[in-house]
């Protein structure tokens, strides 16, 4: 069974880095759209730094939603999911194995990146920790969420925009914590609380959310 | 019980029966709405402090309760249709989806219009507004994904699967923004201390609450029959239904 899961997320990987542009492109949005905001207000670093948790976690949160297109369509159209459908590993599992994969192409790169987002927004070292901690654990659950909302919409024609009105109201309450968490660090108080709760809400996404993919999966595909 | 539960997850029954029931529920809903709106309006007394801007209570509360309630409606349903493959509960989800979406829509407009008297803007970022904007979006969302399927029995799979994994991230959404407006805003804007109310205020507004839920069920009731006749359109007993229906439109003309 662990094997069945390291096989998944080893062939996901290759797959990934023989097409380099999918990891790539999201990322490079991420960095646009953040970019975008210094220019649209001003260069103020005080300003900057007060509005920076929430431009990078909504900047994310975006990036998150274009990478999602990927996660099971191609297996989709190719027939695979069927196969693990039919496979004799609990789906649940093997799209778990799936979810990580992806969180590994898209939420690792955000982390490896957000030190030069801290640079263009001149936040300070706390600041910064607090924010690469809370991307550490926001994102998989974001990845876990929005997996959800692609096997909901996967069978469908024009499943894009539905995608992002299903998952981007559940996923309010990480944004809220999270920048909650980069405010606290900003004015020097402990955030190891706030974290406390992202974690809870990681691992209840991480118990709860393969069922409700593997369901929605069951639907989409039959 | 179940013996007696059982013949009602079979179409031609639950239409039967909703039918039954329909006329009851509307019965209940018009004499309390009326009585309510004319007493509350009319007769209950006016707020010390807000005068009679306070009266927008008796629609902005029960329908924001009943915006919950239909919520609660499809996440039982919704619970029961996955649970036990009973396609009927998924369609009480459908129907309830968008009845429960204008109860919510109200219960925001309402809120907006009582918040420009009271706190001297239509929008303030008020935990409990907040959450209920939030309330519509997955409403919306559930509304927009159950349409964009053309097979219908996925449809209400997917809405109720949807509806489900809603009901364990609403509360979570609720108190996450309790937080976040208590951090960011502190106490500076009242979230106004509710009154206890006096009774002649309380009573107008729990027959309105009864009202609203009343004509709930009956709009759930009348949009449940519908789904179930544009489903099953093809079967004989719909078949047989409208030309009963029709030939007995013609005796009349």
């Amino acid at each position: 069974m662990f094997n069945a899961f390291l096989q998944i997320v080893r062939k996901e990987l290759l797959g990934a880095f023989r097409q380099q542009s999918d990891i790539l492109n999201p990322i490079w949005f991420f960095v646009i759209v953040v970019t975008l905001f210094p220019l649209g207000i001003g260069t103020d670093p005080a300003l900057l730094a007060r509005i920076a948790p929430g431009i990078i976690w909504v900047a994310a949160l975006l990036a998150a939603l274009l990478s999602f297109e990927r996660l099971f369509k191609d297996d989709f159209i190719d027939g695979s999911l069927e196969q693990m459908m039919l496979a004799p590993q609990p789906l649940t599992w093997l799209v778990s194995a799936k979810v990580f994969a992806h969180w590994l192409l898209t939420g690792l790169p955000i982390l490896l990146v957000s030190p030069l987002l801290a640079v263009f927004l001149s936040l300070q070292e706390n600041t910064f920790w607090a924010l690469f901690l809370t991307l550490l654990i926001g994102t998989p659950i974001l990845s876990l969420l929005g997996s959800i909302g692609v096997a909901l919409t996967i069978g469908l024609r024009k499943g894009g925009v539905l995608l992002s009105l299903i998952m981007l109201p559940l996923s309010i309450p990480i944004l809220i914590f999270s920048t909650m968490a980069i405010d606290a660090a900003t004015f020097g108080q402990s955030y190891i609380g706030l974290l406390a709760l992202l974690g809870a809400m990681l691992v209840a996404a991480m118990t709860l959310a393969p069922f409700a993919i593997a369901a929605s999966l069951r639907v989409s595909v039959s | 019980m179940w013996k007696w539960l059982h013949p009602y997850a079979k179409a031609e029954k639950s239409y039967t029966l909703s039918g039954k029931l329909m006329p009851w529920f509307l019965a209940v809903a018009l004499p309390t709405f009326i009585v309510g709106m004319i007493w509350g309006l009319a007769f209950a007394p006016a707020d010390y402090q807000q005068g009679d801007s306070f009266r927008i209570i008796y629609i902005h509360v029960p329908a924001a309760m009943m915006a919950m309630g239909a919520y609660s409606t499809m996440a039982i349903a919704a619970f029961i249709g996955l649970v036990w493959q009973i396609r009927l509960a998924e369609m009480t989800v459908a129907a309830t989806a968008p009845i429960g979406a204008v109860y919510t829509f109200i219960a925001l407009f309402t809120g907006a219009a009582w918040g420009k008297p009271m706190w001297g803007a239509w929008w303030v970022w008020d935990a409990r507004l907040t959450s209920e904007l939030i309330l519509l979006f997955v409403y919306l969302g559930i509304i927009a994904l159950y349409n964009a399927f053309s097979d219908k029995v996925l449809a209400g799979r997917a809405a109720s699967i949807l509806t489900l994994v809603g009901v364990i991230n609403l509360p979570i959404i609720h108190f996450s923004v309790v937080w976040w407006n208590t951090l960011h805003q502190g106490a500076t804007i009242t979230k106004f201390d509710q009154p206890s109310m006096a009774t002649d205020m309380l009573i107008p507004l729990l027959i309105m609450i009864v009202s609203f839920a009343a004509f709930l069920g009956f709009m759930v009731l009348y949009r449940f029959r519908n789904e179930i006749l544009q489903r099953e359109s093809h079967r004989p007993w719909v078949i047989a239904l409208v030309q009963q229906s029709s030939s007995s439109v013609n005796k009349r003309g």
